[in-house]
């Protein structure tokens, strides 16, 4: 097990390094950039030199990228360009939303999809299971800023349930411990906090969790449909057990199997669905930095730490999957 | 009164689109207490559908179930389905053809032995793994301790099996269903399985049911079989009758396409003619009438009836295999 993870690691490190090298080369090649947009189009050429010098833009790009690792092995990501503040500072006030965000929008589309998946196929080819089909084509074929934008109209402009935007209400007193904001009400014991900003979460939240949730809807109804059909199904009905047993032990714990994985692939999917949905709903996370990171010019050390993060978290939660695939199945664990 | 009373047992699919299709057939046969009964037949003639119909295992949709199963006084058939999950595994055992795919690849062995015992006779967990142990312990399991701990694909094939099978008698079932128990199985650990179930029923005298395609394993468990055809019984008889006078052409073929260690040397075995594809329904006439060497014209008309002969059986057929010759 420990040799796993090790072994897991190192390769960690290989693809990250591997990809920083081409996310390096990648942005630089872009067309725009970093100089125009902190000078404007018409800036004087002797001035751009001078910037390009400041920055270090002048020198070949392995060298840029050699200084660049230099100074990553001590944990400096370089400094923002259109802030001037640390990467890291940057990043880490991002991205406790955007974690909050993803962590609900993966307890719904778990919480929901698993017991409907298995809803569905004990009910193969009825009412609710043709139901349960036509609504996950819907949830995996709607596009996340279309849905955003029609929650957000029904729910906050016309219902007036939901907030229509934000994190929390103004004017909402709270202390922040880990950035985590419906955790933090619960840690500092200020409730009110934690309701304000879990309502303002559930409207973002679904809306990130409609292609988890269909995926995972499919994959467990395929996967409890294959199970129903294994021998140790019927032993376990000869053995007269309780449904609750049946279900959970014998079910359920080896329909999981195809489950957990599907859940490691769609949290790093989560992160192209957080950029769209922190859009719609001014979330202020990693998704809206990504977009302001881009769109207003190239800010590439944000841009090249944040890549890196995603794929970190990408291969993290893959190593979560494959921990808890050799947790749930005896035969991973020998090999 | 017997133990299991089976009373015209029919079970017909039914799929959407398709046509019916009846895979077992007015099927009647008792089991006394203790006894050992044996269910013959070749494939696809119904054995596991007629012992999956007594269990109440059968598929919620897409068939039809129909006759009477009296066990101890009640009707199955008709119990409500928790009061049949309350039986099943307590009063009725039953163990499956291959063991591998019939244990929970992902749940320790203990934990599928102790869980029936959970379930039925009220242990907690820590009894009734120690129970578990004992259970292993007796059908021949080495090392009980540490099998209890460990997952099937780590044990052998045969130890699978017994395995399930103490899974079957841990609440001492007075019935036992064996489908197919050995098939799956090397040839030595098919004796050593069948010697073993022998052992257990007659040390606890559980009834058998062993459902089988080979009459080799009959020869030497069964004290009644039940020889079924396209899901009828067409032969009934007392075990050392059947084997020296088979008297249904169909139990007398299966008997001679039997290796035998005294038949003469170079004598060819005669294997029945045809396969089960050839049969004609049943209501057009015998459906073995396509394969069968006696064949005569009432053979066409209609289904022989299934009548008792003079040794006490039973016997569908126009125009048995004469006493005399029944067998070489
Ligand atoms: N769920 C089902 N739906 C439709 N037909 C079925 C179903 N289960 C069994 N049958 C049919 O019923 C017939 C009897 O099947 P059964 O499994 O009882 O045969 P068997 O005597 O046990 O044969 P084998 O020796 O191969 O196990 C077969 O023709 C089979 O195709
Ligand atoms: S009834 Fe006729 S066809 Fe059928 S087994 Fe007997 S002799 Fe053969
Ligand atoms: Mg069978």
């Amino acid at each position: 097990m420990l040799r796993v993870i090790v072994r897991r690691l190192l390769q960690l490190v290989v693809t990250l390094i591997g990809l920083s090298l081409l996310v390096f080369v990648w942005l630089r090649n872009l067309p725009g950039g970093p100089i125009e947009a902190l000078l404007g189009e018409r800036a004087t050429p002797e001035r751009r030199a001078l910037l390009v010098k400041a920055l270090g833009y002048d020198q070949p790009i392995l060298v840029q990228y050699a200084k660049f690792m230099q100074r990553l092995l001590t944990g400096d990501f370089g400094n923002s360009i259109r802030s001037g503040d640390p990467v890291t500072e940057v990043i880490g006030r991002a991205f406790p939303a955007t974690i909050e965000l993803a962590a609900a929008a993966m307890i719904i589309a778990i919480g929901l999809g698993v017991p409907l998946g298995y809803l569905a196929a004990r009910h193969r080819g009825r009412l609710l299971d043709n139901m349960s089909i036509a609504g996950t084509l819907l949830g995996i074929s709607i596009p996340i800023f279309f849905l955003g934008y029609l929650l957000k109209d029904v729910f906050t402009q016309n219902m007036h349930w939901f907030p229509p935007s934000g994190r929390m209400s103004t004017g909402v007193d709270n202390t922040e411990v880990t950035g985590f904001f419906v955790l933090d009400g619960l840690l500092t014991r200020e409730f009110d906090a934690s309701a304000d900003a879990l309502w303002h979460l559930i409207l973002p939240a679904l809306t990130l969790a409609t292609i988890p949730l269909a995926v995972i809807v499919r994959i467990t109804r395929a996967s409890v449909l294959d199970v129903l059909n294994e021998d140790f199904v019927r032993t376990a009905e000869a053995k007269g057990l309780r449904h609750k047993t049946i279900r959970g032990r014998h079910i359920l714990r080896n329909a999981l199997l195809p489950v957990v994985t599907t859940i490691g692939l769609q949290t790093g999917a989560l992160l192209s669905g957080a950029v769209l949905t922190e859009r719609v709903y001014n979330w202020g996370g990693l998704g809206t930095l990504i977009y302001n990171s881009i769109s207003g010019g190239r800010d590439y050390p944000v841009l090249q730490a944040l890549i890196l993060l995603a794929a970190l978290v990408f291969v993290v939660v893959n190593l979560l999957v494959d921990l808890s695939y050799a947790f749930i199945d005896p035969r991973v664990r020998v090999r | 009164m017997s133990l299991l009373d089976v009373r015209d047992l029919s079970v017909v699919f039914q799929r959407r689109g398709e046509r019916p299709f009846t895979a077992v057939d007015k099927v009647s046969f008792s089991v006394e207490p203790g006894q050992t009964v044996g269910l013959v037949g070749e494939s696809g003639c119904g054995k596991s559908v007629t012992s999956l119909a007594i269990m109440g295992l059968l598929p919620r949709r897409g068939n039809k179930v129909t006759g009477e199963v009296n066990f101890d006084g009640a009707d199955l058939l008709k119990l409500r389905p928790d009061d049949m999950r309350d039986r099943r595994g307590r009063d009725i055992g039953m163990i499956f053809q291959d063991p591998l795919s019939s244990l929970n690849p992902v749940v320790p062995i203990g934990v599928q032995v102790a869980e029936v015992l959970e379930r039925h006779r009220g242990m907690d967990r820590k009894v009734a793994m120690k129970e578990a142990r004992e259970l292993l312990d007796a059908v021949g399991i080495p090392d009980p301790m540490r099998r209890l701990k460990e997952y099937p694909h780590q044990i052998s094939g045969g130890m699978r099996q017994r395995a399930l099978i103490a899974i079957a008698l841990a609440c001492k079932p007075r019935l036992l269903i064996a489908d197919e128990p050995t098939t799956a199985l090397d040839v030595t650990i098919q004796a050593q399985i069948l010697t073993l179930l022998k052992q257990l029923v007659d040390e606890t005298g559980t009834a058998l049911i062993m459902i089988t395609h080979d009459l080799g394993v009959v020869a030497g468990l069964c004290d009644t079989v039940n020889v079924l055809y396209g899901g009828k019984v067409v032969e009934r008889a007392e075990r050392h009758e059947l084997f020296a006078r088979p008297r249904h052409p169909y139990t007398h073929g299966l008997l001679n396409s039997v290796p035998r260690l005294d038949s003469p040397r170079g004598e060819r075995l005669h294997a029945i003619r045809g396969s089960v594809a050839d049969n004609i329904p049943w209501v057009e006439g015998c459906a073995f009438a396509p394969r069968c060497d006696n064949v005569v014209d009432a053979c066409l008309e209609g289904t022989p009836p299934l009548e008792p002969t003079a040794t006490g059986g039973d016997l569908r057929c126009n125009n048995p295999v004469s006493e005399e010759v029944a067998v070489p």
